[in-house]
């Protein structure tokens, strides 16, 4: 199959476009970051999605599938470009598929689409709305992108089109959300509260997306690792001290003394557990992750071990 | 039980699917049940001085559903519940009660009830929980029942019906369970639903020495026999408000029952 990859460069995609083509799938891929060590057989263009270069990938090379990674945190990009990415981006993306006739689409989003509610389920069904939005503004755009992708169901019936929503991704390289969180020697939590966290080896992820592209999964996903792990067992386990602070106080020192930059109704992802049924993602494709718990956080605090007396 | 079985002898027979740090899918925690279950268990053997009848009626595996009343201004009851099944049982198992949506709220609270299985009393929790062979524990009278004054001791309020569907979709036997005790340790005399509101909690009881705490009063649980219905779960209002007053009258059944032990040893 003919893959064309967005968001290439990050960690999981190259892992992902060099497992396809392995695979024997012929791979392309589109980025604004550079990846000059792309193995050879990656045909690999450095533009923006949003940009007319772009297209001209789409009707030069006519995929058959699309896998979209191109979407950023706020971690990552902050203000109204986080916006534009992952909106205009992902319209881009689908109007683009449309109008050269790619066959199947995968959406790559994010479990934090749930939102991190006191009064929600535990386990959340791909049934359920986004909560909590209110909280944490700056997630809006990922989950207003996820909900944008999943309309291509309705309004682009002759495309196979997926929207995946994946766990933290925890291991080596030790790169997302979560990993960042757990970058320093010690890692704040809010007192009297522990959450679960849901996560997902990166090997995994790329097992996961190649039975979706492959499986032509068409749907809604919810994607997982093993069973979720309390916080406070992930911060110890990876070799590092939990520092329990009252959440007022927490949310003072966000951002200076060396605590994570993170925004304060971000600290209700470390009240309230995130965590997914993916029982319907495993029925259809026959995903068992083959890292459990233990193996992930072996491997993470192998692969970042502590840094210097800093925090 | 034997006393000489430590608690956490106990927690390694739970038969639960504890991971390689001793937490099972659902975050409950073989370190944070141990302690939960010592301090209950001081509290059940010396302070209430539990008396607990019928646990032979609980199932040792596979799902089931405990119905109770709700007895004292606060969860006394429950824990005290939680604890019986702990104790008493062979193999011991874990009660899952359905919390009150508040608790998660606080510090500490969410963190407890979320390490002990102790979820919020949500639909989706109940269903997924007995889909899971787990034994949940129910008060259908819900909020209004903890609120029960001390002259309402032995009396039920209004039982709730979400329960009995919920019990007829997921096809769980329902072993209904007469509490004692508990308003007379926490006697209620008031509850202030404003501070209640300030507070962030339902309500908070007053008794006539002011603080709601706990008297030493002692504390009976009746475990009836299994209840099992048959359906769907889908049946009219009117068919599911028969089957909960069956549950409801072997509830009041057992509470009278108790009563009339407690009067024949305090008889002539």
């Amino acid at each position: 199959m003919r893959v064309l990859i967005l968001g290439i460069a990050g960690g999981i995609a190259r892992k992902l476009a060099t497992r396809l083509l392995d695979a024997g799938h012929e791979v392309l891929g589109i980025d604004v970051r550079p990846w000059s060590s792309a193995p050879e057989g990656i045909e690999f263009h450095r533009v923006d999605v949003r940009k007319r270069a772009a297209e001209d990938v789409f009707r030069r090379r006519r995929p058959e599938a699309v896998i979209h990674m191109a979407t950023v945190t706020a971690l990552s990009v902050r203000g109204g470009e986080r916006g534009r990415i992952n909106l205009d981006g992902t319209k881009a993306v689908f109007d683009h598929c449309r109008d050269y006739g790619v066959k199947q689409v995968l959406f790559v989003g994010r479990h934090t689409f749930y939102g991190a509610a006191s009064d929600s389920p535990l386990y959340h069904s791909e049934d359920e709305p986004p909560r909590a939005l209110e909280k944490v503004p700056e997630l809006a755009d990922l989950v207003a992108a996820d909900l944008y992708a999943a309309t291509a169901l309705w309004r682009m019936p002759e495309m196979t089109t997926a929207v995946l929503r994946i766990v933290y991704t925890l291991g080596a390289p030790g790169t997302g959300t979560l990993a960042s969180f757990l970058r320093g020697r010690r890692v704040p939590m809010v007192l009297g509260y522990d959450p679960l966290f849901h996560v997902i080896q990166e090997e995994d992820v790329v097992t996961a997306l190649q039975l979706a592209l492959e499986k032509r999964l068409r749907g809604i996903f919810n994607v997982a690792g093993p069973p979720p792990v309390p916080f406070s067992v992930i911060i110890r386990e990876t070799g590092r001290t939990p520092v329990p602070l009252p959440g007022p106080l927490l949310a003072r020192l966000l951002g200076r003394f060396g605590f994570p930059r993170t925004s304060e109704g971000a600290l209700s992802h470390i009240k309230y557990p995130i965590v997914v049924d993916n029982r319907r993602f495993r029925e259809a494709t026959g995903f068992h992750p083959a890292h459990d718990e233990g193996r992930i956080i072996r491997i993470f605090r192998e692969a970042s071990p502590l840094p210097g007396a800093e925090w | 039980m034997a006393r000489e079985e430590s608690i956490a002898e106990r927690i390694n027979r739970l038969e639960l699917p504890f991971n390689e740090f001793g937490v099972d899918p659902y975050g409950i925690s073989k370190k944070h049940v141990a302690l939960a279950a010592s301090a209950f268990a001081v509290l059940y053997r010396y302070y209430f001085r539990v008396k607990c009848y019928g646990i032979e009626h609980v199932p040792p595996r596979g799902r089931a559903m405990i119905v109770g009343n709700h007895s004292g201004g606060y969860a006394i009851d429950g824990a005290m519940l939680i604890t019986s099944l702990f104790l008493e049982m062979e193999p011991p198992r874990l009660g899952q009660g359905m919390a009150e949506k508040f608790l998660n709220r606080f510090p500490f609270a969410s963190l407890w009830t979320s390490r002990t299985g102790q979820f919020t009393g949500l639909p989706e929790h109940a269903h997924r929980l007995l889909e899971d062979d787990r034994l949940l524990m129910v008060f259908p009278e819900g909020a209004r029942g903890t609120a029960k004054l001390y002259r309402e001791r032995y009396s039920l309020v209004d039982f709730g019906t979400g329960f009995m569907r919920l019990a007829l979709q997921t096809r769980a036997p329902i072993v209904p369970v007469g509490i004692l005790g508990g308003g007379t340790a926490v006697p209620t005399i008031a509850n202030l639903y404003g501070l209640g509101r300030l507070l962030g909690v339902p309500y908070v009881p007053v008794t006539p020495y002011l603080l709601p705490l706990p008297l030493p009063a002692p504390v009976e649980l009746h475990y009836g026999e299994p209840l099992t219905f048959s359906g769907t779960g889908d049946e009219d209002d009117d068919v599911i408000a028969g089957y909960v007053a069956q549950v409801k009258s072997r509830v009041a059944g057992l509470i009278e029952r108790g009563r009339e032990l407690r009067h024949q040893r305090r008889g002539p």
